[in-house]
């Protein structure tokens, strides 16, 4: 990507974003009935009409919509996305405390998946059709339909409940917190990704260069690492770049599920309780987040595969 | 005649045929789920019976209200199946009917709506699903809308791709030279050309929308209770995880079943109606 490349990209990813945060924005809009009661109501009290019309006023509620958009958008380019109504905190702190954690656990996750996937899915390529490929065909294609918070809470129950080996309730903080919520989310991601690898080594491994080396007498093995191998990494590049990015969002259920103090955890409370605030800054900092990463994906192209560079 | 026609189709496609008879059977089930289970009320417990193991009277076991679980995973097949269906029902059509006028139209209608798409597209995962289906309030219908806010630009760029390959091949100008309306090229021409492979994408998307919807209900944010449905009773399950772990065993084994006989039926479908996808494996 030229520079210019990388130019427009960033003007069409500010229009999209200019389109995310009006969507942000209008999540509250979309709540049914009065937002200032349901987050009273959530907090377990029961308001009257006069301190309801007084937060109104204070969140300034009562002014016409692109004011209030404009205001709120105004703050959040200033870093201020508001005080959290539930937890009484500034919103910014609250998504900042939370976002190591979740990113630990996409990384790990993702460090499990690619051990796991990427000799599955070689080995099944190389033996296609052959019954090592069949069963690893037949595991990915039950990895794929098992609902990942079925596989989390079976591992609780055997390895928490049944032989104690792990806490029932992760706090974050050690190692051994990480293991079974970032083992949930890599079975699923491995099944799909060891599918994709098969796929582009499959594919490589068919091509024109492949049968030229292996009639010239290059040996096997060679060929497969020194030149099938890495020309199959652009396609798993960008696979691995779009795993990160539903992970972001994906790591809400699991992190439930072992109450991972993470992202995602945090957002999925903010919604049971009406916390409009966080909710929003949860919103738009994950989509952020999500197109920066998808934006050093496509760049990271030019460094994985000189064609790229030349097709321009 | 007509018997040696559909054993040749099943000897042609084995997998395909036993999965479909496996996938009606699920649909049966919901359906008749009033006769499988005996007449049994899977929302109405029995308080002397809270919490049992499973026996020969309650085959998985009762919950916490003393309901009959093996009644409970059959009615929960009604809510699940039911939920996808529309949910896949909607974004097909929402998708195609969008992505045909992006495609066919292109200027402004175009930008407008794959802008649009890129917009829902740039949510990762459940995030924008998650936050709608809890800011509209918690129930399936708002689950669904919540899903497909988020689904639908899939299919909507799959159509305006298939419909730009063929906007200005020479048997369209053909039929726009002989006077053929606008709606009359969108019907005839644009749709046909598009409908094969996205009802191949539907089919299989059947089963990862039916995990969706499971995993909003199991956050809550989906089935209320008491109905019946199996990503909530997973939910009640993960309570009782301790001293009832049937409770959360046999909604989950029923997603698994469902989505592994819907997800085979979707490849079988691709590999009947797109062989080409075949060769490169």
């Amino acid at each position: 990507m030229s520079a210019k490349q990388i130019g427009l990209r960033l003007l069409q990813m500010l229009i999209v974003l200019i389109g995310i945060s009006i969507l942000t924005f209008l999540l509250t809009y979309l709540s049914p009935g009065d937002p200032v009661r349901n987050m009273y109501l959530a907090q377990g009290v029961m308001p009257d009409e006069a301190e309801i019309a007084v937060t109104r006023e204070e969140m300034g509620l009562n002014d016409p919509f692109l004011t209030q958009y404009f205001r709120w958008l105004g703050k959040c380019l200033h870093g201020d996305f508001g005080t959290s109504f539930a937890l009484k905190k500034p919103v910014v702190d609250l998504l900042l405390a939370r976002l190591w954690p979740t990113l630990k656990l996409a990384l790990a996750s993702m460090i499990i998946m690619i051990i796991i996937s990427v000799p599955l899915g070689v080995l099944s390529a190389v033996y296609q059709d052959k019954p090592i490929d069949y069963a690893v065909r037949a595991v990915t294609f039950f990895g794929v339909s098992v609902p990942n918070f079925w596989v989390g809470l079976l591992l609780i129950l055997f390895f928490c409940v049944r032989m104690k080996l792990f806490p029932v309730v992760s706090s974050g903080g050690s190692l051994k917190d990480l293991i079974l919520p970032a083992v949930t989310l890599a079975i699923a991601m491995s099944a799909k990704y060891t599918r994709q690898v098969r796929t582009a080594v499959l594919e490589e491994l068919h091509s024109d260069y492949v049968a030229g080396a292996r009639a010239r007498g290059v040996a096997e093995r060679k060929i497969l690492w020194r030149n099938v191998f890495p020309n199959s990494l652009l396609p798993l590049i960008t696979m691995l770049g779009l795993s990160i990015g539903s992970l972001l969002g994906g790591t809400s259920v699991v992190e439930v599920i072992f109450s991972y103090p993470g992202l995602g955890n945090l957002a999925v409370s903010a919604i049971t309780s009406y916390d409009y605030y966080l909710i929003q800054g949860y919103v738009l900092w994950v989509a952020v987040i999500y197109m920066l990463i998808n934006l050093l994906v496509d760049i990271s192209y030019n460094y994985v595969d000189p064609r790229m560079r030349l097709r321009r | 005649m007509k018997k040696e026609k559909k054993k040749s189709f099943f000897r042609k496609y084995p997998a395909f045929v036993i999965f479909a008879v496996l996938a009606v059977l699920i649909i049966l089930a919901a359906v008749l789920a009033p006769l499988l289970t005996g007449g049994v009320n899977p929302t109405k417990g029995n308080m002397a019976e809270t919490i049992t193991p499973p026996s020969s009277a309650h085959p998985f076991g009762t919950d916490k209200m003393g309901r009959d679980i093996f009644a409970r995973v059959i009615y929960g097949a009604r809510a699940s199946l039911s939920s996808t269906f529309i949910l896949v029902a909607v974004i097909f059509v929402l998708g195609t009917f969008l992505g045909i006028l992006a495609g066919y139209f292109g200027g402004w209608i175009d930008a407008v709506i794959m802008r649009i798409a890129d917009m829902m597209m740039a949510f990762p995962g459940l995030v924008l699903a998650i936050a709608v289906a809890g800011i509209l309030g918690a129930s399936m219908r708002n689950a669904i809308i919540a899903v497909a806010i988020v689904s639908w630009p899939k299919y909507a760029r799959l159509a305006r791709s298939l419909v730009m390959k063929i906007r200005h091949t020479d048997f369209v100008a053909a039929a726009k030279v002989t006077g053929s309306r606008t709606p009359y090229m969108l019907w005839k021409y644009m749709l046909p050309n598009t409908v094969t492979t996205l009802v191949i994408t539907a089919a299989t998307d059947i089963g990862g929308m039916m995990m969706e919807l499971a995993a909003l209900s199991f956050l809550g944010f989906g089935a209320q209770a008491p109905t019946p449905e199996w990503g909530s009773m997973l939910n009640e399950g993960r309570n009782f995880m301790q001293s009832a772990p049937w409770m959360m065993i046999y909604p989950g084994l029923a997603i698994f079943i469902t989505v592994v006989v819907f997800n085979m039926l979707g490849d079988g479908l691709r590999d009947i109606l797109d062989p080409r996808s075949n060769e490169g494996r």
